[in-house]
């Protein structure tokens, strides 16, 4: 199972409870020595052994990036969830030795631009506190605004609020603050470029007005990554290695292949890098393609599945795996 | 005047499109000469409000009052007529210095009008896939000789002579988008003084 990027083995270094929901995370090389860098905007995968199953969740590095000594990320405990926060909260401890995957930057920021403007929304926070570290350094020119739900809840708001003052603007969703967002875009100077992570809805509304009011799609720019839906257990056969997976219900396509023995690539794991995407050779039945990657036509062409969050029902699925 | 249609060639020559209107908070318009007619056209499927967010630069080169008239009828918020493109940078750059991020820049005319516009837009900021383009009128060039670095404005043979170094130079298809120039390159460097006949390859 080698199918992601070089693995990192890392010691915790330090478990930090922020508020009720969200828990921090220190990373150290294990045996000492330096971590690759990353560029603000990184995600790393971690990996979960979790009784008998092993869990791969991604995270978005938060700490600064020229700090080669540890990387930090935070999780937000999701109780609905598959069990990936969970376990980061239940069972991670201080010394306890795991596996990282080498930092990918799928949400960097665009340097050519004059100004980045952040929004954020929950724990979509962590990819911009590594981009802030980054844009202070260069001295570059930025502004963060950050919706949360309630002044307890609102992970490092205040700590960012004291670090960048004057360019740090937050709004409590229980005292009935909104991002302002039509004003907020009609008044950026021209080169200025939108990032935008948090709930989907949020990130729709950014890309949609940010449409309408003429701005480039090559100016914005957004990073969501799905958790893997669960749904009816079904059964792939993998023609190339001859084996016939069963998918269970809380699993996704791509664990169960894992858990076979068949290689398949990944780095997100939440449908938007577009890596894990695979063939469809043959199927009888539907597909529910939950991915941000493969265009509608590709959908509804039956030709590719991303076996990170989508899956199927019906009789039968032959992959080129 | 018809649109040219260039033949296929390598990657960085420049492709243009045609314009269209696209919403945004405002609408700045640069052309030159025959460019004049692109906005003209694009004028009949837009009204007084979108005309009132426009700001148009135009160079009239040869076309002198053709088509200025019709232009300052559109009703542009801000209209400016100029003898240059030189003459016009200064308030180019103003213009885009002052709009802000949603505003929709449209070229149209010569490629040296295009490309040197463009070059001012994108520093400004906007991506170039953002930036729409029409070409219409000449197909003279704007080339740099590759050897002293000079630019000669609306070239319409190959080969031409380099206004700066006399030198004879070859015409490529070879574009700078920085420079917003064709390369010309010495068509006797291999063979010193055997200059082929000068062909009018553009109009
Ligand atoms: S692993 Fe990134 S899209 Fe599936």
């Amino acid at each position: 199972m080698s199918a992601g990027t070089a693995k990192l083995n890392v010691t915790v270094a330090e478990v930090k409870p922020i508020n009720d929901l969200v828990t921090r995370f220190k990373f150290v090389r294990t045996g000492g020595g330096d971590l690759p860098t990353f560029s603000g905007g990184a995600h790393t995968v971690v990996e979960m052994q979790d009784g008998g199953i092993t869990r791969l969740n991604a995270y978005s590095l938060m700490s600064n990036p020229a700090d080669r000594g540890a990387y930090t990320i935070s999780v937000r405990r999701d109780d609905q969830g598959r069990g990936g926060s969970r376990f980061m909260h239940s069972q991670v401890k201080e010394g306890m030795e795991m596996v990282i995957s080498n930092p990918v930057n799928l949400f960097s920021l665009d340097l050519r631009a004059k100004k980045h403007l952040m929004l954020a929304g929950g724990i979509g926070i962590t990819p911009f506190m590594a981009q802030m570290h980054q844009l202070s350094m260069m001295d570059g020119n930025f502004e963060l605004h950050y919706s949360v739900r309630t002044a307890s809840l609102g992970t490092y708001a205040k700590e960012l609020s004291e670090r960048y003052p004057g360019k740090v603007h937050i709004y409590h969703d229980d005292q009935k603050e909104a991002i302002d967002l039509k004003t907020l875009l009609a008044n950026q100077p021209l080169g200025t470029h939108v990032y935008v992570c948090g709930p989907k809805g949020m990130i729709n509304w950014v890309h949609s007005t940010a449409g309408e009011m003429g701005w480039p799609r090559e100016a914005v720019h957004s990073e969501e990554f799905l958790a893997p839906a669960s749904g009816k257990p079904f059964e792939v056969k993998c023609a190339v290695s001859n084996k016939i997976v069963q998918v269970g219900e809380h699993q996704s396509l791509l664990e169960a292949l894992e858990a076979a023995g068949i290689d398949a690539p990944y780095l997100c794991r939440g449908g938007a890098c577009g890596q894990c995407e695979t063939n469809v050779i043959g199927y009888d039945g539907k597909f529910l393609h939950y991915d941000h990657w493969l265009t509608d036509e590709q959908k509804a062409g039956g030709k590719h599945i991303m076996p990170c969050v989508s899956r199927f029902e019906g009789k039968t699925l032959v992959l080129d795996r | 005047m018809s649109k040219t249609e260039f033949p296929p060639s390598i990657t960085s020559r420049p492709v243009y499109g045609e314009l269209e209107a696209r919403s945004g908070s405002g609408h700045l318009m640069i052309a030159d000469a025959e460019g004049a007619e692109a906005i003209l056209d694009l004028a009949k499927s837009t009204d007084a409000a979108f005309w009132a967010k426009a700001h148009i630069i135009y160079i009239p080169k040869k076309t002198g009052t053709k088509f200025s008239s019709q232009l300052e009828e559109l009703g542009a918020g801000q209209y400016y007529a100029g003898p240059s493109y030189e003459a016009a940078q200064s308030r180019i750059r103003r213009a885009l210095q002052d709009c802000h991020m949603g505003t929709q820049v449209y070229l149209s005319g010569t490629e040296s009008l295009m490309g040197q516009a463009m070059a001012e837009a994108t520093a400004a900021g906007i991506p170039h896939t953002a930036i729409q383009t029409e070409h219409r009128g000449s197909t003279a060039r704007r080339m740099q000789c590759v050897h002293c670095k000079g630019i000669t404005e609306d070239v319409t043979t190959d080969p031409f002579e380099c206004s700066h170094c006399g030198l004879s130079l070859f015409v490529r298809d070879h574009y700078s988008r920085r420079l917003a120039a064709f390369q010309g390159v010495r068509v006797d460097a291999e063979d010193p003084g055997n200059i082929p006949e000068k062909v009018e390859l553009f109009k």
